[in-house]
């Protein structure tokens, strides 16, 4: 029998549910982390702060240049001997966080740019101070310009929150796996994991790239 | 930092061993990803809406699940279906189709920027479907494709960790065992992160190395030495 | 097939006979924009005929119909005692395979108003090419041919260079070569010096004068340059909003119309230079 319907709808509460608690709540927190702390990359880097601005551009490029899985690997081991343990959930939500926040920093990065250079001349024309400057006038527009971007990365950190599973936080994959193991058999848990990732997803894409048609890109 | 060395050196081997097996899936799963991403980038231009259909459904499963997902159901579930994969096989066909997928987005864009003034000219030429993309489109779309080929290219090698849960032992297997047998967790991830930095920027200068070839041969390459053939016949004022 | 300098021609080359392109009753329509109504009108074997007239007055339309890069929505275009999109076979008419529209096609060319020479070719390869590929020419045969073409059209010398390494007069040079290297029966010229600077646009056209001299190529030529196709034309047809206004010998049209319509256009672009 290579598909039975009752198991699979006996196991499919457990995989929701580690779907909620772990898989959405660590993509969530996890964009959060990126988009807030990419943002301040891209200032740093773009107001061209000394020191910091060359380091974090070298840590931005190291970062997207190694596997994410790597460094969960690497927060999830070498952080204990620092002192910091965290949980595993927690731990996960600062790799994913950390790793996207360098492609948002890119992200931003465009966005800023595209801003009519017109804009910032208006504002010194004004005397605008630049707090204000940056917050009422460029940023809005710069966000609004890359929202689908930062969409499509949400999206993507989405699909990738199994590699959690890989440093013990039972996700929903994870999840799937071991009820798997039990009397090895696969075939319903994985296949409905993939189509939870699937009906998540797959909507999500769609309406970001309404939103996109609607922002006119 | 001697008596460290000494229980690091017996690990070299393994590690080159699972050097070997990370370019080897990379190699692979790119191979395969760029058959499909060709595959299915054409496809997706069909004239047919039953192809296009087709093209687009693969694209978007493909896209819209996650990758280590697709692995394990490759590998753990299709032996249900009685088809069962090689660890190897599984991991360079679970790139080829999740990364194939994404390629032929970039194949399909590509295609649709050569500007359509070119696809005119082969149609007053009288050639057919087949000649024109091989002969005029493709090389054209091809430089086009070089830079996000590149980006993708580097995601597969960032995603091949992936393949150790499926018993392949590669750079990131070895570093498990490393950390297992020997603790120092800091230096192995370290260094697995750096071996990973240094094949990154490989793939990068090869890639870029590749985009100016390409380039060259949409014509910023020097003139050869012409013929020499004396004054032009016809027209005044034309500048040489 | 008479062949006649410029200065003398003055009427049809040859008589009536079957007409090598034939509109009857076409029809084409971009959305809600009905470009052309009905149209009808016929070209002999050997004619040149200048389309003139404001733009939108469809014709670039009915080149590029003819070149089959639109499809009519109505009516049927002939060639060569052809039909380009459909089959007679039994007495019944159908549409035509892909085969049959190829194999008419054939007996046409098209020179662009921007060249479109294929980049990644080296010039000769760009003349090559077609012939090779289509009329399944020898590789040999083919380079000795198009090596004649662009001698005559005066760049032999850049054979193996790179179109983007050309200006755009030699790039249209070019584009000619090529078309004529499939030896078309009719050469269809969009505006092909519009897109040149001011003094690349003599040699093109003294390149379009021996083509017309030399041969008895039937050309169709959409353009603005008014003393060229006084010089070439035996006919001259003036169109607006899809309808041929007026039409006749170039001597005619230019200097005495008849329709108010074709002497305002001919003002105003006179008035342009």
């Amino acid at each position: 029998m290579i598909w039975d319907w009752q198991y699979a709808f006996d196991i499919l509460p457990d995989l929701l549910y580690a779907f909620v608690r772990f898989t959405l709540v660590a993509t969530v927190l996890g964009s959060l982390l990126g988009a807030t702390l990419g943002l301040v990359f891209a200032i740093i880097r773009r107001v061209r702060v000394p020191v910091l601005a060359p380091l974090v551009g070298a840590f931005i490029e190291f970062i997207r240049s190694t596997p994410l899985l790597v460094q969960l690997f690497f927060l999830f081991y070498v952080m204990p001997l620092a002192g910091l343990t965290l949980s595993a959930l927690t731990t996960g939500v600062i790799g994913l966080g950390v790793h996207y926040a360098c492609y948002y920093a890119e992200v931003y990065r465009a966005g800023i740019d595209g801003v009519p250079k017109g804009q910032w001349e208006a504002c010194r024309a004004l005397s605008l101070p630049p707090r204000y400057t940056w917050q009422k006038v460029i940023l809005p527009q710069a966000i609004r310009k890359v929202l689908p971007a930062l969409g499509n990365y949400a999206i993507s950190m989405f699909k990738e929150t199994p590699f959690l599973a890989l440093i013990t936080v039972p996700e929903m994959v994870q999840q799937a796996q071991s009820i798997g193991a039990i009397g090895f058999r696969y075939v319903e848990p994985i296949t409905l994991a993939g189509l939870i990732f699937l009906a998540a997803s797959y909507p999500t894409a769609i309406a970001l790239r309404r939103l996109e048609t609607r922002l006119g890109h | 930092m001697d008596d460290f060395l000494t229980d690091f050196t017996p690990w070299l081997d393994d590690l080159l061993g699972g050097l070997w097996i990370t370019v080897l899936v990379t190699v692979l799963g790119a191979v395969g990803a760029l058959v499909i991403a060709f595959a299915f980038g054409l496809l997706a231009r069909a004239k047919g809406r039953l192809p296009r259909f087709v093209a687009r459904v693969f694209i978007e499963f493909f896209r819209g699940t996650s990758l280590l997902v697709q692995l394990w159901w490759l590998f753990f579930v299709m032996p249900n279906f009685g088809w069962t994969l090689e660890p190897m096989a599984a991991g360079a066909v679970a790139f080829s189709l999740n990364f194939g997928a994404y390629g032929a987005e970039v194949v399909r864009g590509a295609i649709n920027a050569v500007p359509k003034a070119q696809w005119e000219a082969t149609v007053a030429l009288n050639l057919t479907p087949y000649q024109r993309m091989r002969r005029v489109i493709l090389p054209q779309a091809v430089v086009g494709m070089i830079p996000p080929f590149g980006n993708l290219l580097i995601q597969l090698l960032k995603s091949t960790p992936l393949v150790y849960t499926i018993t392949i032992i590669d750079v990131t297997a070895v570093t498990q065992s490393f950390r297992a047998a020997e603790g120092n967790e800091f230096f192995i991830f370290t260094l697995s992160l750096l071996v990973y930095l240094a094949l990154a920027y490989l793939i990068t200068l090869g890639m870029n190395l590749l985009e100016r070839r390409a380039k060259a041969a949409l014509g910023q390459r020097e003139e050869r030495r012409p013929l020499f053939r004396g004054r032009d016949k016809v027209g005044a004022g034309e500048l040489v | 097939m008479a062949t006649e300098t410029a200065l003398e021609s003055a009427a049809v080359p040859a008589p009536p006979g079957q007409p090598i392109i034939r509109f009857d009753k076409v029809v084409k329509r971009f959305g809600d924009n009905v470009v052309l109504r009905e149209l009808d009108f016929e070209v002999q074997p050997g004619e040149r005929v200048t389309l003139i007239g404001p733009s939108g007055s469809g014709k670039t339309t009915i080149l590029r119909l003819l070149m089959t890069l639109e499809r009519p929505n109505g009516g049927s275009i002939w060639v060569d005692g052809e039909p380009l999109w459909e089959v007679a076979e039994n007495g019944k008419i159908r549409t035509g395979s892909e085969k049959h529209l190829r194999r008419v096609r054939k007996k046409i060319g098209m020179v662009f108003q921007q060249f479109n020479l294929f980049p990644n070719m080296s010039v000769l390869r760009n003349v090559t090419e077609a012939p090779v590929r289509v009329l399944g020419m020898h590789q040999d045969e083919a380079d000795q041919k198009a090596r004649d073409l662009l001698d005559r059209v005066g760049l032999l010398e850049k054979a193996d260079a790179r179109p983007t390494q050309l200006s755009g007069g030699q790039q249209q040079r070019v584009a000619i070569a090529r078309a004529l290297a499939m030896e078309p029966k009719v050469l269809l010229l969009d505006e092909v010096t519009s897109a040149l600077d001011p003094e690349l646009v003599a040699g093109v056209l003294d390149v379009l004068r021996e083509v017309a001299e030399t041969t008895d190529i039937t050309m169709l030529i959409v353009t603005h340059e008014m003393h060229f196709a006084r010089d070439v034309s035996h006919r001259v047809m003036m169109f607006d909003e899809g309808q041929v206004v007026e039409q006749g010998p170039p001597e005619k049209i230019f200097t005495a119309p008849d329709h108010e319509r074709t002497q305002s256009f001919l003002q105003a672009v006179v008035e342009q230079r």
